[in-house]
């Protein structure tokens, strides 16, 4: 699998991180060395085995549908870059 | 001259309360001072003296009263990875640099309610991504151990709870959480020449622990004995409601249960452990320790974990895959580091690319491409498969050992800066932790002597899921025979 500089630029805008040329140069023949590295995996036969996903074999409950917690909306603006009026604001994205 | 009160054990301490030997206050006052005067250390991001104060004020009043808790006035250090309520949490991140959680971590709300004291929010890497601690945005913690060979060499913790490690290392805090994803916390236990042990999978709450990599991240506990490791890990233990992936399954009493001997335990040696290039001293040490465990009545059997050597590339998918969907909630929306941009999208890339360290980045990146479109078979469920595969080889092993000894990890602490530009070679430090992890295990690292260099060499044992009491007891058994007693030149030097 060759990772080239337009592969990067993909992978970076779908994780929404910007990257500059210079950033691309810097990654693309790191991360060509650790997927390169991690192709060994595919000389493991895995044929009929099961993905592992959930380790614990813990199986996941279920909880009864009611609120448990609320009214705490200062709480969760609290952090906010910019909240007015019990909103968070973010940019136009309308024109 | 540093009071003897750092030097301690969480029993004796708890026993000098009682007896009225020293007061609370002057417990935290003096960890305190070690905290400031090792700052040079880097240890914590966040000091917290005042709260801690008006915390030992109240312990002392709980001791008049003849209330105390179980761990009364215990100093200890919070990884800066657990969201504590109203204290600054920063994950080691810029992105986060200015969060004040609205809400407390379960595992930090049963140590406080169980009367411990954090006098400080330790440094870590990035989003806890790294084994050497120097992804912090808050720079690197640098070892309270020196090289005897070397001894201007500033040297790592380990990662990536390197700042916890430093804390109960230095004698600054008597405990620290760590968090253990691929070894975070028994690594740098054995860097750093003290006890760190992770707990089964589910064994503790994830809730509001920062996450990394949901289906590997435990809580971890650091301490300078293997009976305070238990005593601290037995309150963080517990089913709660608030994680679907915590145990409800009673928890031991470890403390009281490690005591018991390990007559007639099998402890296994994997061979496959014996990787190349591994130091003469790390064998050695090995060796010493099985020897050591079969003085003290338990059966040394060699078994076989085939595919060992796949399972640091398999978490290298796993968890870097995680990583990317679990950080997609730091958008610069609704908490977290926000940089203006021409649009929507503009912002949540500018936000991202300069909130985010390199190694972050990285690993985003990665897990991004094992799961986009074309990919996620060839990697992503491939590396779940033999995940599969390395765990069916410890259910195999475990039908013929009731705990497995190894070294922790491959060196001893190495200088800030080395590996930095091998993320491979930095990867391969977790090569002994990482197979546990996947496949959910408890591990536990105990200080077992010291290299050619001086420095502090751990070693691991590895027990069946939710067995930590076998762990524990064998972890006690080595404790006791190798005797470990040194300590970093700082602390030599000022008691």
């Amino acid at each position: 699998m060759s990772i080239d500089k337009t592969t990067v630029s993909k992978i970076a805008s779908l994780a929404r991180i910007k990257v500059t040329d210079q950033d691309l140069d810097y990654y693309a023949p790191q991360l060509q060395n650790i997927l390169d590295w991690a192709d060994q995996l595919q000389e493991v036969d895995t044929t009929g085995v099961e993905p592992l996903a959930n380790v614990s074999e813990i199986a996941l409950t279920l909880r009864e549908d009611k609120v448990t917690d609320g009214n705490i909306q200062p709480a969760i603006l609290k952090n906010a870059p910019e909240s007015v009026e019990g909103f968070f604001v973010v940019t136009k994205i309308v024109e | 001259m540093t009071s003897k009160l750092i030097s301690m054990s969480v029993t004796e301490t708890l026993a000098g309360l009682k007896n009225k030997d020293f007061s609370a206050t002057e417990l935290i006052k003096d960890h305190i001072a070690q905290m400031e005067s090792c700052r040079n250390l880097n240890a914590m991001i966040t000091e917290l003296p005042e709260q801690a104060l008006a915390q030992a004020a109240e312990s002392d009043a709980r001791i008049a009263k003849g209330e105390m808790r179980p761990l009364e006035a215990i100093p200890m250090a919070m990884k800066d990875l657990f969201c504590t309520k109203d204290i600054r949490t920063t994950a080691g991140s810029h992105i986060l640099e200015n969060f004040i959680p609205p809400y407390e971590s379960t595992v930090s709300q049963k140590l406080k309610d169980a009367g411990t004291i954090s006098i400080g929010k330790a440094n870590l890497d990035e989003f806890a991504m790294g084994g050497s601690n120097t992804t912090s945005y808050f720079g690197p913690v640098e070892n309270p151990w020196k090289s005897t060979t070397h001894p201007d060499k500033k040297l790592v913790p380990g990662g990536s709870s390197g700042g916890s490690a430093a804390a109960v290392a230095s004698g600054m805090t008597m405990l620290a959480t760590g968090t253990d994803t691929g070894g975070s916390t028994r690594q740098p236990a054995s860097f750093c020449g003290i006890v760190g042990v992770k707990p089964t999978y589910g064994r503790c709450s994830r809730w509001g622990i920062i996450a990394f990599a949901s289906s590997l991240d435990q809580a971890g506990a650091f301490a300078r004995s293997v009976e305070d490791a238990a005593l601290m890990l037995g309150t963080m233990a517990g089913h709660d409601a608030k994680d679907s992936t915590s145990a409800n399954k009673k928890v031991p009493d470890f403390a009281t249960l490690l005591k018991q001997d390990i007559k007639g335990l099998r402890i296994g040696i994997p061979k496959e452990y014996r990787v190349d290039g591994m130091p003469q001293d790390i064998i050695d040490i090995w060796e010493k320790g099985a020897a050591m465990l079969k003085d003290a009545g338990a059966q040394i059997v060699d078994i076989s974990l085939p595919h060992t050597k796949y399972a640091v590339p398999t978490y290298y998918i796993v968890a870097p895959a995680e990583a990317s969907s679990n950080l997609a909630r730091y958008d610069g929306v609704r908490y977290g580091l926000r940089v203006e941009g021409k649009d929507l999208q503009d912002m949540y890339e500018s936000s991202r690319a300069e909130g985010f360290g390199a190694e972050v980045k990285r690993r985003i990146m990665i897990g991004t491409y094992c799961l986009s479109a074309g990919y996620y078979d060839a990697y992503y469920t491939k590396a779940q498969k033999i995940r599969r595969l390395i765990s069916n080889d410890f259910t195999a092993a475990f039908e013929k050992c009731d705990a497995i000894l190894t070294p922790t990890a491959p060196s001893s602490a190495f200088a800030i800066g080395e590996n930095a530009d091998d993320p491979i070679k930095m990867y391969l430090g977790d090569v002994f932790t990482i197979p546990a992890s996947l496949a959910g295990l408890p591990g536990i690292s105990v200080p077992a002597g010291l290299d050619d260099q001086g420095l502090p060499l751990g070693l691991q044992i590895i027990g069946r899921a939710w067995d930590e009491v076998t762990m524990f007891r064998t972890a006690f058994a080595l404790e006791q025979a190798a005797a470990f007693s040194a300590q970093p030149q700082l602390i030599k030097s000022v008691a």
